[in-house]
């Protein structure tokens, strides 16, 4: 078997090409130039593996909520393809909707107020026929087992549960239809710190037990780094780096991945974060800088970068990067520098 | 003995609920502020941390009031000041940066407008003189192109510009304590960083008070030199942030510690805090965390502990101490 079958074969899910524009119009009688594009995607190539942990990490803007939403077929892309590792190529309507599920940030706006638990989930287990009418109340309680949820739970309303509680409704529910692929779009940062380490752990044994891929949509990178296995690192509409987690947080070969490791607050007590910060903002994406899009606040840029938009490219087995200097980048100060007190 | 800015004595919040007793959400929390320190307030959501902040510049939300205690700003009584005195006092004396640029900030004014009044207003500047003013705040808080930013309306910013420009607001006077509640939580990663360092560098140089409300530790480890963990509204341990974290001793602080990730070590298993933060309205005389605590003894579900310093600079409000830190030693 060559390496690009067995890629194939554990890969669930693979983004190609994705690209998403939308047009602002500009053509009314108060337009003035031409029509307003904004690209929030430009050409994302991403390969979800089956059973695996995705991170998507990047600023606000980056688009990484975008491809989430595509990616559960609630957006369409403008250009590009899914592929779906299916015998009937890809699901359409309900089908999809059975393959892919999401868990949104916030468990207060996400949940029904009006519906019981009970009515929440028989209705898409009687919709999708996922068990015979007579089991649906049996599996309504294997479902609230499996999050780690009580039968009492069964009869109550959201109102009734705290935040963390709401979550695992949430999952519940996204697991109800039996999906393949499970998208969470920052799952814990609506909730409290004493709280988000059970929903993680939840996440950890749902891949485990189920054999769930997930893609996880994050900003905390501590959070990130403890539960994904794959991290995908987004700005300004593209995957700039892509590496096993491990791999990427000790050798980085992107300076925007180098920026945001430097930016992480550090737990150790006394230290003092001193690392260089990252100057200025994301530009518009309105108005794209040419050549690579973080040349005008990257500390390595040089000239050539203004000019050249650099393609993401192996700079390692399971590691690639899109950076023209990604080989010659010095490698990271060991953490132990950076915990020095200022 | 150091030069006090604050001092909040046996501060106790409370609901009113018709004849029935108030609910109290802040229960006799005390602590002082130094000149220069900086100080943090690390608790949960509902924990009273954000209405402590508020009851200092005189914003609770309508229903809630001071049962008892003071709260001192130098010779001020702050509880006793309303109207012009209390004006007088927000912006030269005490500033609060909020956790929402997005709705702080007044949608229909000019953001170089938004700063400008604090120096027109107590400082006497002159509209052109007060507007020169708020364009060199915005520099030093590092927004590119300030003058013409000046110009801009709240809507036209980034999350992270809007930051600075309230960080800009609320230093133009040059206060002597500036209050944040959660200022980075709304924040990108490489923004917080940005405002966190602009913060630091701010109040060294013009010599402010730190009193920095959060729920995130790695934050409070970064900007802070004191830290109070709130539970249930009430001060369960105090000290200096190495300290805490170095030798937790109250088991909520050590639980905090335990279940949030830590960047530099990623293979620590993440250990929540079972159970939930008790219901204010129902208070038991015993200690608030004991249902959820490993170490909670018969006594603890009794009694509420007071908050006791057992070693110099560092107090928690535990019966168990002992039993904790020989757990954790």
């Amino acid at each position: 078997m060559t390496d690009v079958q067995e890629r194939e074969q554990t890969t669930i899910l693979r983004v190609a090409d994705i690209t998403k524009t939308y047009d602002l119009g500009g053509r009314g009688p108060w337009s003035r130039g031409p029509r307003a594009t904004l690209t929030a995607l430009d050409g994302v190539d991403l390969d979800l593996r089956r059973g695996e942990i995705l991170a998507l990490v990047g600023e606000s803007g980056s688009g990484k909520s975008t491809l989430a939403k595509i990616l559960v077929g609630s957006l369409t892309p403008t250009q590009g393809s899914l592929d779906w590792d299916a015998p009937d190529g890809a699901p359409r309507g309900r089908h999809a909707a059975r393959r892919v599920q999401m868990v949104f940030q916030d468990p207060y706006s996400s949940l029904n107020p009006r519906l019981s638990v009970r009515a929440m989930l028989s209705e898409l287990l009687l919709l999708h026929r996922i068990v015979p009418r007579s089991d649906v109340t049996a599996e309504c309680l294997r479902l609230l087992n499996q999050v780690g949820l009580d039968a009492d739970a069964l009869d109550a309303y959201p109102s009734q549960f705290s935040g963390g509680q709401r979550q695992r409704l949430a999952i519940a529910r996204a697991l109800a239809v039996r999906p393949d692929v499970l998208i969470a779009d920052e799952p814990v940062s609506a909730l409290d710190v004493s709280v988000q380490a059970t929903i993680l752990d939840l996440f950890g044994t749902l891949q485990r037990d189920l054999g769930l891929s997930i893609l996880f949509v994050a900003h905390n990178l501590a959070v990130v780094q403890h539960l994904s296995q794959r991290v995908a690192v987004m700005y300004l509409g593209r995957i700039v780096e892509v590496a096993d987690t491990a791999e990427l947080f000790s050798n980085p070969r992107h300076p925007y991945t180098r920026a945001l490791i430097d930016s992480i607050p550090r737990m150790n007590p006394g230290s003092r974060n001193s690392m260089p910060i990252l100057d200025g903002e994301p530009p518009s994406p309105f108005d794209l800088p040419t050549g690579c899009r973080f040349s005008p606040r990257c500390a390595f840029a040089s000239e050539e970068c203004s000019t050249i938009d650099p393609p993401l490219t192996a700079v390692a087995p399971d590691h690639s990067a899109a950076c023209i200097k990604s080989l010659a980048l010095p490698s990271i100060a060991p953490t132990g520098e950076q915990k020095e007190k200022q | 003995m150091t030069d006090t800015i604050l001092e909040v004595s046996n501060l106790t919040l409370g609901v009113r609920n018709g004849n029935r007793p108030p609910t109290v959400i802040v229960d006799d929390v005390s602590f002082r502020i130094a000149r220069g320190e900086r100080f943090g307030i690390v608790g949960e959501s509902g924990s009273g941390k954000s209405m402590t902040l508020r009851s200092i510049v005189g914003l609770l939300p309508r229903g809630v009031e001071i049962l008892s205690g003071s709260l001192r700003y130098g010779d001020i009584d702050l509880a006793a000041t309303t109207g012009a005195a209390r004006r007088a006092l927000m912006g030269p004396e005490i500033a609060m940066i909020f956790q929402e640029p997005m709705t702080a900030l007044n949608p229909v004014l000019r953001v170089g407008d938004q700063i400008a009044e604090g120096s027109r207003r107590h400082l006497g500047l002159s509209r052109a003189a007060a507007w020169d003013l708020a364009v060199s705040m915005m520099a030093k808080t590092g927004i590119p192109d300030p003058a013409r930013r000046a110009r801009a309306y709240p809507h036209e910013l980034s999350g992270g510009l809007r930051q600075r420009v309230m960080i800009a607001m609320a230093l133009s006077c040059k206060p002597k304590l500036l209050l944040c509640d959660e200022p980075t939580t709304a924040l990108d990663v490489t923004v917080q960083h940005q405002v966190l360092r602009l913060l630091e560098d701010l109040c060294e140089e013009v010599g402010a008070s730190l009193l920095f409300v959060t729920h995130d530790l790695a934050v409070v480890n970064q900007t802070c030199d004191e830290l109070a963990v709130m539970y249930a509204g009430r001060i369960v341990e105090r000290g200096s942030v190495e300290r805490v974290f170095r030798r937790p001793e109250h088991p909520y602080t050590a639980g905090l510690l335990a279940s949030a990730p830590d960047f530099d070590q990623p293979d620590r298993a993440l250990v929540a805090i079972p159970g939930f933060p008790p219901n204010l309205a129902h208070r038991t005389d015993g200690c608030a965390f004991a249902p959820r605590c490993a170490f909670a003894q018969e006594h603890c579900h009794t009694a509420s502990p007071p908050l006791e310093e057992h070693e110099a600079g560092h107090a928690a409000a535990c019966f168990e101490v002992g039993r904790l830190l020989e757990a954790t030693a």
